[in-house]
């Protein structure tokens, strides 16, 4: 452990920290543009330069190895001018357009010439310019403001795994930029916007939008897939202006993908703001005492073995509780979160990432079996790929041949060859029993099958005979692709004694169909089900309703969340819900109360109380509690077919996303199937 | 002066065969075995003995470079580069060696190779030198076929391969840590150091990258004796020295020399003097493009060497000597200078991307005297700005000829802007 001096302060860092990390250790400031904790070093901003005693030059702090006995000073006169001189080479260029530039309020070159920069220029030079890149619908491009920091190349070889990014020419004609002009072709490319410390790369659909200072920000959670990523929702009003991702070490780390970016203008179209009731067939608007009237008036005396009820995606545990507790009253035991038909069980650790998330870094062998992690969760396949890039990683894929954005083995497409991995008959089983700590990652293309149960049940032989679970580690994992599912599965929503499962719920056999936010499913045999659509966005659920009551969306309420690991975590409201919409849970309340069956709690902490009285981990907050190894899947035949990744598109799994206009972009640049010219389209 | 039988490069103006029976001839590849039979330590002792220092600019001791290579390995295999990537204006001696005499580099390659325990040389050339590559080709082939390199080379028992790879003409490809960037495949830009090269250098191996000149000379140094290398020259700038003589001289030459040689000795044995006479001299540029110059009154009594160089502010450099008449715009040629390096940064850090560019558009000025003499001391402070705080030399090198053209000749700067001011008010 090197111990060196900074300024008179004497500090022990771990072995391999940079002097700059051992600065910061000490308290003193180290001004950067081009060091960042999770990029490799280029240093080559020169703004850390520090003095070392015995050194004839000022050195890189952010690229030397702090070394036993070194003397730093960071506050001398040589260091002064050092970083004047970097600070007036980075404007000399630079157009001081800060009034237009998005940057502004939020620039780390404004902020530091600010403290470092002299206050006057000695430049009468022109200054250069740049032409602007393409770089795609979301990613706007002023390159004559970048100061060739390298952060967003770095981030997209190193981090996305896209080799897309560059810099091409030479001196001071060196610019950044994609060779081709093409999009940069990346499910985390929102994440250079973030990395860019200047205003070079923004945000295009944040343009000219807001300043930083008028902004509440709401510290929340991400809803747009089951990472359960930590967000940060900037409001101004009623309005999201823009998400950000929020440092969390064992989610996300400082990453958010682009559909969870940007998907928030998507909460102002489509919105379902005021509850409707189907009047000679068509839908009309009503009021909330409308709309439950005519639910009541349809569940009057009914049985509850004809009312089923189905949880959505995107679909909050509290409301998830509130609907569980209200079937239970109305004695229906018709009711499933697996709107997908994924073949899960209440056994917690077969549902479960069991891993965790920041566990991949630990991990020393994996099988993906029916999964594209790189569009079903694009920060758990950020997190393998940091895995990988250390090193020594076998990583073998049983499903659809996908670039995941790191090497691996393509071992078969169906069921047959995760059979032969299981019994141990295939070359990549014995990779599994050599590693220490094997993992499998099973996506939900590999469960919502008919033969389910058993792809599960082989899954957890693999688990089983390769020695997956052990005391201190835990490699079996179900990669879910829906915010909503664990909480669900968690708080029980699953068909119970003679229940229906959500297939059937949907083939027209019940009377009354209870939708809490469902929208991915096949509603062509509703037949004359009377349909209750509860949700934010009009969509296929709303479509087909005969009643539909407004709710809220992920950044309207305060909620849980309970992520694919198994990780509960607070979402809070940044905005109101638009028009007559309500927080979910509290029209579950209300319509309880107007159906006789009120529901026993009043409050938002009494409710919580239930749920942790359901589910004690409910209690802990960001704790991912371990789930004992069980039972589950069902051993039998399966078929030959091939698994199929359940994300067709990745910007449009959900509601939100497909009212997104920025989404729709993405899916036309990115998504679709190139076709063949032929000459007349266009 | 040189005397004829102390030469090294026996075939510096290519009047003789440079194809393996013409080199054998001149004694290359004379018992190699023998100089192998030293042992590694012996070799780099020699070396070290001799007083040698690296002929690409810097003038580090060569023995001290090869001694830093692991003695065992840890798996990795070591390698020698040979950077033959000569493109310092006014420099042109590693040319002439492989055009003319390119087993004597080959013979050093092995010599140097074998001592530093090196599995392969790589010889990158400069892209332009097609000509002296195609000729390497041939010698490279010559030796293999001869056994003199490859499996067992020349009969000690040590396997070493040479490889040639040719540039794409970068000046920065020069810069060791660029160089190795290049020739593995990537876009030529330095490296931070540390890692120095010889603890990770090409593809992640321990390496040492040495000029041509350093390399070639080492056999001939074993052959004949250290002491016989350490007793030419001064102590501490030992042995001989190609000089590239450009400019306006009445011959420009290459010729070897025996170093601390006076310039004006130099200049007028060999170059047959500065056109015009000696009192016609304005200036020189003792070592290649990136060195300061040096006005006549210095260069009356200069010794060509490392340290009475730097004792002049000045540095021996490439020992390119540039020689400028009074016929010469001083500002005009140190501008175009000036030019070259902002056109050769590699753009990757801050003080030589942008700091180059500002230099030459400030030198342009005070060619036509556009400015105000208060910028003189700002292009001074800019230039100091630049000068160690970059991650390669090259931000050094543009700054040099600037420090020295202002500490030299001000008062013809300040002048130039006064009759300019004078011209237009008028």
């Amino acid at each position: 452990m090197p111990t060196l001096t900074v300024d008179g302060i004497e500090v022990t860092v771990e072995p391999g920290t940079t002097v700059l990390q051992a600065c910061e250790e000490a308290g003193a400031e180290i001004p950067r543009f081009c060091y960042h904790e999770r990029l490799s070093i280029a240093g080559n901003c020169r703004m850390c330069l520090v003095e070392m005693e015995k050194a004839p030059k000022l050195i890189a702090s952010c690229a030397m190895p702090a070394g036993d006995g070194m003397v730093i000073h960071t506050n001398t006169q040589k260091v002064k001018e050092g970083r004047e001189g970097a600070m007036e080479f980075l404007l000399i260029n630079h157009p001081l357009d800060c009034p237009i530039c998005d940057q502004g309020g939020e620039c780390d070159l404004q902020d530091q010439s600010m403290a470092y920069g002299s206050g006057n220029s000695r430049y009468h030079e022109m200054k250069r310019a740049v032409a602007e890149k393409n770089m795609g619908p979301l990613i706007k491009t002023t390159m004559t403001r970048c100061i060739h920091c390298t952060r967003c190349v770095r981030f997209a070889t190193e981090v996305a795994g896209v080799e897309d990014l560059g810099a091409i020419n030479r001196g001071e004609n060196m610019e950044i930029a994609t060779y081709l002009e093409q999009a940069l072709d990346s499910e985390l490319s929102g994440n250079i916007i973030d990395l860019c410390p200047v205003g070079a790369l923004t945000s295009k659909p944040y343009a000219f939008a807001a300043r930083p200072w008028e902004l509440s920000k709401t510290e929340s959670i991400d809803a747009l897939d089951a990472v359960g990523a930590n967000i940060r929702v900037d409001s101004r009003g009623k309005e999201v202006m823009r998400i950000l991702p929020r440092l969390h070490e064992d989610v996300n780390e400082e990453w958010l993908s682009d559909r969870s970016r940007f998907s928030y203008d998507g909460l102002k179209t489509q919105r379902l703001d005021t509850p409707y009731v189907r009047k000679d067939g068509k839908l009309q608007p009503a009021s909330w005492s409308e709309a439950f009237e005519a639910i009541a008036a349809k569940l009057d005396g009914l049985d509850g073995a004809k009312i089923g009820a189905i949880a959505g995606d995107l679909v909050c545990t509290e409301s998830m509780k509130a609907l569980k507790d209200l079937m239970d009253l109305l004695g229906s035991p018709n009711i499933d979160c697996r709107q997908d038909g994924a073949a899960l069980s209440a056994v917690r650790s077969g549902y479960l990432f069991n891993s965790t998330i920041a566990g991949i870094e630990a991990a020393d062998a994996l099988l993906i079996v029916g999964s594209n992690p790189r569009h079903e969760a694009a920060l758990i396949n950020a997190r393998i790929r940091k895995r990988w890039k250390m090193g020594n990683f076998p990583i073998a894929l049983v499903g659809e041949q996908r670039d995941l954005g790191y090497g691996h083995e393509y071992l078969g497409a169906g069921p047959a060859t995760l059979a032969d991995v299981a019994s141990g008959k295939h070359s990549f089983a014995k990779t599994l029993k050599k590693a220490k700590r094997p993992m499998i990652i099973v996506g939900q293309g590999a469960l919502s099958r008919s033969d389910g149960a058993a792809v599960l049940a082989l899954a957890k032989k693999i688990a089983d005979n390769f020695d997956l679970v052990s005391d201190d580690w835990n490699g079996f994992n179900v990669l879910h692709t829906a915010a909503s599912r664990v909480g669900g599965l968690d708080l029980g929503l699953l068909p119970g004694e003679g229940g229906k499962s959500a297939s059937d719920l949907l083939d027209g056999s019940l009377d009354v169909l209870f939708l809490l936010g469902a929208d991915e499913i096949d509603t062509s045999k509703l037949g004359n089900s009377f349909v209750i659509y509860q949700g934010s966005h009009g969509d296929v659920g709303a479509s087909v309703a005969d009643v539909i009551l407004p709710g809220a969306a992920y950044t309207e309420k305060d909620a849980i969340w309970v992520n694919t690991e198994g990780r509960p975590q607070l979402g809070r409201r940044a905005i109101f819900p638009p028009g007559d919409a309500r927080e979910d849970w509290t029209i579950l309340r209300a319509l309880s109360e107007k159906l006789g069956k009120t529901l026993p709690y009043n409050t938002l902490a009494e409710l919580r109380a239930a749920m942790i009285e359901a589910a004690p981990h409910f209690a802990d907050i960001d704790v991912v509690t371990p789930a004992p190894w069980g039972d589950f899947g069902v051993e039998g035949a399966t078929e030959d077919s091939a698994f199929v990744n359940p994300i067709t598109d990745y910007y449009l799994t959900n509601p939100i996303s497909r009212s997104s206009r920025i989404m729709a972009q993405c899916s036309a640049a990115f998504s679709k199937v190139k076709t063949e010219g032929t000459g007349t389209n266009g | 002066m040189l005397k004829d039988k102390d030469r090294i490069f026996t075939n510096l103006y290519g009047i003789h065969d440079w194809k393996l029976a013409g080199a054998k001839s001149r004694g290359i590849w004379d018992n190699t075995k023998a100089l192998i039979e030293m042992g590694q330590d012996g070799i780099i002792d020699a070396i070290k003995e001799s007083g040698l220092r690296g002929r690409g600019g810097a003038g580090f001791p060569t023995g001290l470079k090869w001694s830093f290579m692991p003695k065992e390995s840890d798996g990795r295999p070591s390698y020698l580069v040979v950077n033959a990537d000569e493109s310092e204006p006014g420099t042109c001696k590693d040319r002439e060696i492989m055009r003319f005499d390119p087993h004597r580099l080959l013979e050093g390659c092995l010599v140097a190779g074998f001592a530093m325990r090196a599995v392969a040389a790589y010889i990158y050339i400069r892209g332009e030198f097609v000509q002296e590559a195609i000729n390497l080709e041939i010698a490279i082939q010559e030796a293999y076929e001869d056994g003199l390199i490859g499996k067992n080379a020349s009969g000690s028992g040590y396997d070493f391969d040479i490889y040639l790879h040719r540039g794409a003409g970068a000046y920065i490809c020069g810069e060791e840590t660029a160089l190795i960037e290049s020739l593995e495949g990537n876009k030529g830009q330095p490296r931070l150091k540390p890692p120095f090269p010889a603890n990770v250098g090409v593809w992640g191996c321990p390496s040492t990258v040495n000029n041509v000149e350093s390399i070639a000379v080492a056999p001939e140094i074993l052959r004949r004796g250290e002491g016989w290398f350490s007793g030419l020259g001064r102590p501490n700038n030992t042995g001989t020295k190609l000089f590239c003589i450009s400019g306006h001289v009445n011959k420009p030459c290459n010729v070897e020399e025996e170093m601390g040689i006076p310039l004006k000795e130099l200049i007028e044995k060999h170059a047959g003097g500065v056109r015009g006479g000696w009192d016609n001299l304005l200036a020189i540029i003792p070592g290649g493009s990136s060195v300061p110059l040096l006005p006549k009154e210095i260069c009356d009594t200069m010794l060509m060497d490392f340290d009475s160089l730097r004792d002049a502010q000045s540095g021996l450099g490439t020992a390119a000597v540039i020689v400028m008449d009074k016929s010469t715009d001083v500002i005009r040629a140190i501008e175009r200078l000036s030019h070259f390096y902002k056109h050769e940064s590699c753009g990757q850090c801050t003080p030589c991307r942008e700091g180059t560019g500002w230099m030459w558009r400030v030198m342009q000025r005070l060619v036509s005297g556009d400015a105000e003499v208060e910028e003189i001391d700002m292009l001074i402070n800019v230039s100091k700005r630049i000068e160690g705080h970059t991650i390669c030399a090259l931000g050094d090198a543009a700054a040099w000829p600037i420090q020295g053209l202002v500490r030299h000749f001000r008062p013809v700067i300040e002048e130039r802007i006064k009759s300019r001011k004078a011209a237009r008010a008028a």
